[in-house]
């Protein structure tokens, strides 16, 4: 199972990215641990600086804006 | 997994021609409507009942006029800047400034504050970022200004209803404003006053994010998304503005306003700033109004230093701050900002 962490200081777009995560699991059909951060001082130690920010198994794939559908299956099913 | 990835994500994908064609003709008909505002306006005008050089008359025109147009700038405005901004971000941003220690880090990061995309609610994780990687303070407050007050909305707003020439002299001065504040900040070695585990932090983590290669069409969608969203959020705010101006030029007497905007009297420039300061709205919002205030005779000087008040200093985003600057450090960052645009307030009051 994947953990997947979402960086966001709670703004409208944290949220969608929070459904799109989950959305595309439910998709893939992969069970996966939804993490959601936002206190600012740990986004900004996670090395994210503009939010939502995306990490795969603490990994960091995307910061800044919605990610694409197709790129969030790509990290989902690596 | 791959297959099955694929018929997942497949989505009904435009060829290419397709969307360079759709951009041109949006641009196309975007031009040709754009040129037809003025009859336009003239004839929603016509349709209330009440006469045209009357103050309602006139409040009507300017809204009628002024509603379209600012929305249509916004948008493709918002959209060339979308694009455009799609070459940055906030992570090369902060490689290129990494390197710049010398005085010209502070015209630069000013530079790039107004071409690197970033939303303020991301603005505290993006300060830290940038002083743990070793960005001075002061060229991070250089970053910081430039950001929302050179905005492409405002000047792109100024340049299409208060004109070219204004929308320079803006432009020169914001960009001064924004390197020289950030350049005195950095000169009163402000450090102490971050707040303590910002300065615990000494070299902070560098997130490293593969380097995404975008394709033209990714940058239009991109530029779109960026439409949809702040032409989206800034509307209603676009039209309170209009509303105010409407009011502003169809109701306030000329000989009031020259009394309280114009540039005679010594306090009209800190008055304008005390009262822009806390004034909650954006560009999008505030420049019809400064375009009413300059109609009816207002002094360039006061009402420059309104509208950059307004747009670069506003309480949320200072709350947003407080969370890595002490209420020391954001009153001595105000006070810096503040200055300078009363000094830009009298100067151009001077000079006219």
């Amino acid at each position: 199972m994947k953990s997947i962490t979402i960086y966001g200081p709670g703004c409208k777009k944290c949220e969608t990215t929070e459904a799109m995560v989950r959305e595309a699991a439910t998709r893939l059909g992969l069970r996966v641990d939804v993490e959601k951060v936002s206190d600012v001082k740990s986004i900004a130690l996670a090395g994210v600086m503009s939010t939502p920010g995306i990490a795969v198994d603490g990994k960091l794939v995307h910061a800044g804006g919605l990610p694409e559908t197709s790129k969030l299956e790509q990290w989902l099913s690596a | 997994m791959t297959t099955e990835t694929q018929g997942i994500s497949h989505r009904h994908e435009m060829p290419d021609w397709v969307w360079y064609l759709s951009v041109l003709a949006a641009a196309v008909i975007w031009w040709l409507v754009y040129g037809q505002l003025i009859p336009l306006s003239e004839w929603v005008t016509s349709l209330f009942p009440v006469a045209r050089d009357s103050h309602t008359g006139s409040a009507i025109a300017f809204f009628a006029y002024d509603v379209p147009k600012v929305l249509m700038l916004l948008t493709a405005i918002v959209f060339v800047t979308g694009v455009l901004r799609s070459w940055f971000s906030p992570e090369k941003t902060r490689a290129i400034l990494a390197g710049k220690r010398q005085i010209w880090g502070y015209p630069m990061a000013a530079l790039l504050g107004v071409l690197t995309p970033f939303c303020s609610c991301s603005s505290v994780p993006l300060f830290i970022g940038f002083v743990s990687a070793g960005i001075p303070l002061g060229v991070t407050f250089s970053f910081l200004i430039a950001g929302p007050m050179v905005g492409p909305v405002g000047l792109g707003l100024l340049y299409g209803l208060v004109g070219w020439k204004i929308a320079t002299i803006y432009l020169v001065f914001g960009f001064t404003i924004a390197t020289v504040s950030g350049y005195v900040l950095g000169r009163m070695r402000l450090e102490r006053y971050l707040q303590d585990w910002v300065r615990a932090l000494n070299a902070g983590p560098v997130g490293d994010l593969p380097e995404e290669k975008l394709t033209p069409i990714e940058r239009i969608k991109i530029g779109l998304e960026q439409v949809r969203e702040i032409v989206g959020k800034v509307w209603i705010w676009v039209l309170v503005g209009i509303a105010i101006g409407a009011a502003i030029h169809g109701y306030v007497p000329e000989a009031m306003m020259l009394k309280i905007m114009g540039g005679e009297a010594w306090w009209s420039v800190p008055s304008a700033v005390l009262i822009g300061v806390p004034m909650y709205t954006n560009a999008a919002g505030v420049i019809p109004i400064a375009e009413a205030l300059l109609g009816k005779g207002a002094a360039l000087g006061t009402t420059l230093a309104f509208m950059m008040s307004v747009i670069a200093l506003s309480l949320p985003e200072m709350i947003i701050l407080k969370q890595v600057l002490t209420l020391r450090l954001i009153a001595i960052f105000i006070a810096v900002v503040s200055l300078g645009i009363l000094a830009t307030g009298y100067l151009f009051n001077f000079l006219l």
